[in-house]
């Protein structure tokens, strides 16, 4: 432990050295980085929850396959709604475990305590949910290339995973984080987050369903686009509003 | 904390004008004005529909506003005044969602559609009862209080965005009354006088109600949090 300090100590001094301007954002770029490193950490170790985010989706997809009785025309047209409703539940599973396992165990407290700033552990939590609804997403897309007989794996269209995968989570993780202290977080967790995410479902919906159905990029680009300035609004008010919720 | 005799007059008195313009109003659209050339009588409940959704508008936005000022000062009377907005809202939007239904059957012969601006109303329900769920789910009042601020102000900048994206599909078959349409590009405002006359003061009567509704939702929830400090106090001295 003191010996790992002793080597950022040293390396910080050497940045420091290189470039003055990046002394003031390396060590907050290593606490977002500490943060999302212990998370994939705990994961590995666990496996708790991509275990159970993974078996979810291939439920649902199961469920979705069986329920709707599709033909290949219908399949289709389809794809891009069953890809995100699935990403969504799913991701709403990690994001509700994110925070309440860190409350659970008492080390919310430690990291709320600890000489960083709010927005890094914001930053570092929703990292974290990023790379486990972007794990989740890329399973997706396999499943549903292997199920569906949809080619998924468009450029554009891992575009547009990746830009609602940023959208849902930054949202999803400063509500989860509210969530986390109500009596019924599980419940609640999706009715308040639902209503919220609906502008990143709707372009996301729409710019995939443009893109699998080969439609000329006029089309679907505007929804793109859509899509990336509601990430950015996002992003801010999170950024703005999360200092609000955990300031105890 | 306890009311002045002047400002409870005051009340009173415009609880009992907006009850009396509410009559006037009601009085306005069934006799006042005629029946509408090509929708017939069904067309008078479109007063009460736009004078609700106004309610609702000024509510929600009073909503809105309220959650700032409460992370700025931190005086709980902005909270108070956040949840009456959500409450009066959300009872006014479902008047407004019910009287359009009642419009839309004999007039699209459908109950509901997922026209646009049926989509956004929806949408905006859905959001505020959310609203009032993590208020009901947060015990500790202080950060209840936080909570429903900052999910008010960041519901309330999702539903804008919503609704703008949502619009940006011209398709709309909702009636446009003021400003441009597909149909009209330039935008205009051509009805007949009674008309315009009952639409105006339905509008200036539904404002006056919300007013009121509010002022007495503050006084309400005042009240029971002095009740509820009366109980703590008395629970300590046993």
């Amino acid at each position: 432990m003191s010996a790992s300090a002793e080597h950022t100590q040293s390396e910080a001094q050497v940045q420091a050295a290189a470039s003055p301007r990046r002394r003031a954002m390396t060590p907050y770029l290593r606490t977002v980085g500490a943060i999302v490193w212990k998370d994939l950490r705990a994961e590995i170790r666990s496996r708790e929850l991509i275990n159970s985010m993974i078996l979810f989706t291939l439920m649902t997809v199961l469920v979705f396959s069986l329920a709707l009785e599709l033909d290949a025309d219908a399949r289709q047209n389809i794809v891009a709604g069953v890809l995100w409703v699935t990403i969504v539940f799913a991701g709403i599973l990690g994001l509700g475990r994110s925070l309440a396992s860190e409350k659970d165990r008492g080390s919310l407290d430690a990291l709320l305590l600890a000489p960083i700033a709010r927005s890094a552990l914001f930053f570092g939590k929703m990292i974290g949910n990023l790379l486990f609804v972007l794990v989740i997403a890329f399973v997706l897309l396999l499943l549903l290339t292997v199920l569906f007989n949809v080619t998924l794996f468009k450029p554009y269209l891992v575009l547009m995973v990746l830009l609602g995968s940023i959208g849902f989570t930054t949202v999803g993780t400063l509500l989860s984080s509210m969530t986390v202290h109500a009596r019924a977080r599980e419940t609640l967790l999706p009715i308040l987050l639902l209503p919220v995410v609906l502008p990143i479902l709707i372009s996301a919906v729409r710019a995939s369903t443009g893109i699998l159905d080969e439609m000329p990029s006029e089309d679907w680009m505007p929804w793109v686009q859509l899509l990336a300035i509601a990430d950015v609004i996002f992003l801010v008010a999170s950024y703005a509003l999360f200092d609000f919720v955990v300031e105890e | 904390m306890s009311y002045s005799v002047q400002r409870t007059n005051v009340l009173r008195a415009i609880t009992y004008g907006a009850l009396a313009l509410f009559v006037a109003a009601m009085i306005m659209n069934l006799f006042y004005v005629g029946p509408e050339r090509t929708q017939g009588e069904v067309q008078r409940v479109f007063y009460i529909h736009l004078g609700s959704f106004l309610g609702a508008f000024l509510a929600f936005g009073a909503t809105v506003v309220a959650g700032i000022a409460y992370l700025r000062t931190r005086n709980t009377k902005w909270d108070t005044l956040g949840v009456a907005g959500v409450e009066i809202g959300l009872g006014f939007s479902t008047i407004t969602i019910l009287t359009g239904m009642a419009w839309a059957r004999p007039i699209w012969n459908t109950w509901w559609t997922w026209d646009p601006r049926l989509t956004s109303i929806a949408i905006m329900w859905l959001a505020y009862a959310a609203y009032m769920m993590l208020r009901a789910g947060i015990e500790d009042p202080e950060r209840r209080r936080r909570f429903a601020a900052v999910y008010g102000i960041i519901a309330f900048a999702s539903l804008l965005y919503t609704v703008i994206i949502i619009r940006l599909r011209p398709d709309t078959i909702h009636p446009v009354v003021a400003g441009p349409t597909q149909a009209d590009p330039e935008g205009s405002f051509e009805v007949s006088g009674r008309i315009r006359d009952t639409l105006f003061f339905n509008l200036f009567t539904f404002a006056v109600i919300t007013v009121v509704l509010v002022w007495h939702r503050v006084r309400l929830q005042n009240l029971l949090d002095r009740t509820e400090r009366r109980k703590m106090e008395v629970l300590e001295e046993l």
